[in-house]
């Protein structure tokens, strides 16, 4: 009897184990694998528009080119997720220290209604000094977003207030205003930095 | 928001009797622990709590809804991203724990959304929080307020 319970637990066991293995394949690779962010962005040279930064100054695509970019697409009335990754980036920036001291940091509004210059001029003070916000007509936001293939809409919550469902990926760019690659809002956050070192190393790769 | 004595006298009685006639299944064995909250700019925006509610007990507790004198309406939701990336947040159903086991209220998942802030949330100070439950039961916390760009419960 007792070995037949053995016999049984092992069955189970060894059930078990498979079952894992079929669920990690599941995820990893079969059809519950994630599916390609849409489209990849533009260069930030294929790119065209035309915003104002927090401190006034005109800002667009160009500005960006030259040096090594983060952008991140979010709002200031958002609660969760932008303070979130906005304290994410300046905690990536604390720990590249010198290394990221000439990477453009962009956080653009995707709410440009309520989000004024001067709201994004007290939001990004919260935050690391390196980070930028950008705002505009909402015409060139809407060119901005499809340039980084970023998608927003605006969401009705209650109360008559609204919330905007936006793309919470961080973009990163070489200095010649290549895409590098994503952080994307729901992998694992210590892979962030080694991505941002990839963007940098690739500046020096360019140059040299 | 010492400015509201009634509300803290109230909470402390509640909190007096869950603590003296344990008469709700449940919810008396709920512990709240590592609360927090960002600052806020003004009151327009809305506000975020986080925290891990720990079921100590031996039955399941659903935890069915908050209420604070800082916001007119305080909300569990859930933020979600999907697989291209977008963000979206919505009002979360009504969350069960099992004995034994926690919910972690954390960044890009379930928060404590505070809409319609009576008051600005300013660094340093705190603010009670009361966790309804489908027993009946209420448990008030104390959530301090850190800097906006706080990252968790010790920073």
């Amino acid at each position: 009897m007792q070995r037949r319970h053995v016999v049984q637990y092992g069955a189970a066991g060894v059930g078990a184990v498979a079952l894992m293995l079929g669920v990690g394949w599941w995820r990893a690779d079969g059809p519950g694998a994630p599916k390609p962010a849409g489209q990849r962005p533009l260069p930030l040279s294929a790119m065209d528009f035309r915003l104002t930064d927090h401190e006034g100054n005109e800002v667009g695509p160009e500005t960006l080119i030259g040096r090594p970019t983060m952008v991140f697409f979010g709002f200031t009335y958002c609660p969760d997720v932008c303070p979130t990754t906005l304290s994410d980036i300046s905690g990536w920036l604390e720990d590249l220290g010198d290394e990221a001291a000439q990477m453009n940091v962009v956080f653009i509004t995707v709410d440009p209604e309520r989000d004024t210059v001067e709201a994004m001029a007290e939001y990004v003070g919260y935050f690391h000094p390196a980070i930028r916000g950008w705002t505009g007509p909402a015409n060139q936001v809407a060119r901005a977003a499809e340039g980084f293939r970023a998608s927003y809409e605006r969401v009705p919550a209650e109360g008559g207030d609204y919330t905007m469902n936006h793309t919470a990926s961080v973009f990163l760019f070489d200095a010649k205003g290549e895409l590098v690659t994503m952080i994307d809002y729901h992998e694992p956050r210590e892979f962030a930095v080694p991505k941002i070192r990839r963007a940098l190393k690739e500046d020096v790769e360019g140059v040299t | 928001m010492n400015k509201l004595p009634y509300i803290n006298g109230l909470t402390l009685v509640l909190l007096l009797s869950a603590m003296s006639a344990p008469a709700f299944a449940g919810s008396e064995d709920v512990v709240v622990e590592n609360a927090w909250s960002r600052a806020s700019i003004g009151v327009n925006r809305p506000g975020a709590a986080y925290m891990t509610v720990h079921n100590t007990g031996e039955d399941t507790v659903t935890l069915t809804g908050l209420t604070t004198p800082l916001a007119v309406m305080p909300q569990i939701h859930e933020t979600k991203t999907n697989a291209d990336g977008v963000s979206s947040m919505a009002p979360a159903d009504e969350i069960t724990i099992e004995p034994g086991q926690s919910v972690a209220l954390e960044p890009g998942g379930l928060h404590a959304m505070l809409m319609k802030l009576q008051n600005p949330m300013i660094e340093g100070e705190t603010f009670p929080l009361t966790l309804t439950f489908s027993d009946g039961g209420e448990v008030t916390v104390e959530v301090p307020i850190l800097g906006i760009a706080a990252r968790g419960p010790e920073s």
